[in-house]
């Protein structure tokens, strides 16, 4: 009787797909990020992103906010690399106001932008490890990370939001031993970075679970607005610092790491790549820094002239882009961000399709996205 | 297999090192010289007052408008002890809402403020951290004391003096 009712039951079944909610507070989701999953089984058939948790109109409180003031505003966009995120900015100022950078000022600049890129991508390594199912790298890139920002704390004054570039140079010289305290941290840098490298690259678990994982070729990357170390992993060689270079980039040596197959081990690897070019544009940049002057402007109002300006520079995670308008008075009439990371978001529904959940984790943490800057 | 046997090489490794953390309530964090901790109002021991003018520059360049302050006659100035011809009076800084950017020590043209080392502020009210004219000179003499505060600006005019003798010299 009974095995006769369940007959029964089976023929009249159907599989419906089921929802699943992912976020906004989940760890692995990188910030306040929301991913409605339609599953079946274990298999995602749709995936749909939401964004906005971290929405602080930042575009807009630029336009209340004289010139000087706007620089701790783009600290907190991208707030895992801060020095890049200044340093656009200023360059957008300062090439609306035709302003030349003092030489030592351009030289601290790339060593710190440099460095918070090292920084960036350590990050990256231990939560994509984390994402991946590795606990102990994670340890291994904050040890390493915590350096850097110990070495910010002693230049700028802060850990993260520094507000440390200011337009025409920046804040104020290094300290007197800055020049012990970064060939200290070059030496156990490189170590670390070794280490991670080692610990994690070529782990065959590693390997299984991302090798062959949300592949993309290069024409639907190019067609997402992919930019830097993910769109690299495609197989373009294409760097704002070599197709366009900003200040003082055409003077150091330095390889743009490529990779071929897309997949989430190349967007990996790539960017490990980059930390080992990072260190060697620092120590050519420590090398050759020379004495002077480190800002141009004095202490005075900034009115740029009217007009616009585009600039873009390389970000750890892709090109920025900062489109400025100027009316002339001592605030910017408007101020719009091209954030990477919110590009490579836009093609995680792409990516996630019919794949694993786990692997759908593993895709996110490979963008390597920040929602400060996706959200703005 | 090689791969995953280098990685435990690491971590072997590293099971021989000493521990890089700190146990941060049971011992404090040593910050940096530069560190900017919460802003606080400097004193003038020399004359026995803040130097603060309540100027109103800081509070006009701060992004978050966290501060307020108000003028008064300086007292001391009338009997000719102060070159002060005002001070402050009411100062307030709500550090809930201050980013710690600095701008406002730039901006001082009376080194009345700077950026303390102070870090451990928490409260359990919304507006507990508002911080009034008392509590920033005291949070500012600590600092002064702890780091052997020179004025900024008398370390400037020191390096323009230094600076004019070199160029007599030569």
């Amino acid at each position: 009787m009974t095995n006769h009712m369940d007959q029964m039951d089976i023929e009249h079944t159907q599989s419906v797909d089921m929802m699943l909610n992912m976020g906004p507070q989940h760890p692995s989701t990188h910030g306040v990020f929301r991913m409605l999953l339609r599953i079946d089984g274990e298999v995602v058939v749709d995936a749909e992103p939401h964004i906005g948790y971290l929405h602080r109109g930042s575009e807009k409180l630029c336009e209340g906010e004289q010139y000087h003031q706007v620089v701790t505003l783009f600290d907190r966009l991208d707030y895992i690399s801060n020095f890049n995120n200044e340093w656009v900015f200023c360059r957008a100022v300062e090439k609306l106001m035709g302003v030349e950078v003092p030489q030592r000022a351009e030289y601290i600049r790339v060593i710190l932008a440099e460095l918070n890129r090292i920084a960036s991508h350590l990050l990256f390594l231990g939560t994509f490890g984390l994402d991946a199912g590795a606990m102990t790298p994670v340890m291994f890139a904050f040890r390493a990370r915590e350096r850097i920002q110990g070495f910010f704390e002693a230049v700028s004054g802060a850990r993260m939001m520094h507000n440390y570039f200011h337009i025409g140079g920046v804040k104020e010289d290094v300290p007197h031993n800055f020049n012990d305290l970064l060939s200290s941290l070059l030496l156990d840098l490189r170590k670390d970075v070794e280490e991670c490298d080692r610990l994690l690259s070529f782990n065959e678990v590693f390997v299984a679970r991302t090798k062959g994982v949300g592949e993309i070729d290069l024409e639907t990357a190019l067609d997402y607005g992919w930019t830097g170390p993910s769109l690299r992993a495609c197989g373009l060689e294409y760097d704002v610092r070599k197709a366009e270079p900003y200040s003082i980039y055409n003077l150091f040596e330095f390889e743009v790491p490529v990779a071929r197959d897309g997949d989430c081990w190349d967007r990996y690897y790539v960017r490990v790549l980059e930390m080992y070019e990072s260190l060697s544009i620092i120590e050519q940049a420590f090398s050759g820094i020379p004495d002077g002057p480190v800002m141009a402007l004095g202490r005075r109002l900034i009115r740029p002239p009217k007009g616009d300006v585009y600039v873009r520079a390389e970000n750890p995670r892709g090109e920025i882009g900062v489109y400025l308008v100027s009316d002339g008075t001592d605030k910017p009439y408007r101020v719009k961000v091209r954030p990477p990371s919110f590009c490579s978001l836009s093609a995680l529904r792409h990516l996630v399709r019919d794949t694993y959940i786990a692997d759908a984790v593993v895709i996110l943490g490979s963008l390597d996205i920040v929602l400060g800057e996706v959200d703005r | 297999m090689l791969g995953s046997i280098k990685g435990m090489l690491v971590t072997l490794v590293s099971t021989f090192r000493k521990p890089v953390t700190d146990q941060y309530p049971n011992k404090p964090r040593q910050v940096e010289p530069r560190y900017m901790g919460f802003p606080a109002l400097t004193w003038d021991h020399s004359v026995g007052e803040p130097y603060c003018t309540a100027c109103m520059v800081c509070i006009r360049q701060c992004p978050t408008q966290c501060m307020t302050a108000t003028m008064k006659d300086n007292p001391l100035h009338k009997e000719e002890k102060s070159s002060r011809r005002k001070i402050v009076d009411v100062f307030e800084i709500n550090l809930n809402r201050c980013i710690l950017c600095g701008i406002c020590v730039e901006v001082c043209n009376f080194d009345a403020i700077v950026m303390s080392h102070e870090y451990e502020h928490s409260g359990y009210e919304r507006n507990g951290d508002r911080v009034a004219l008392d509590g920033l000179l005291e949070m500012g003499t600590t600092y002064q004391k702890k780091t052997n505060w020179v004025p900024p600006s008398e370390l400037k005019k020191a390096l323009k003096d230094d600076l004019a003798l070199k160029k007599a010299t030569d």
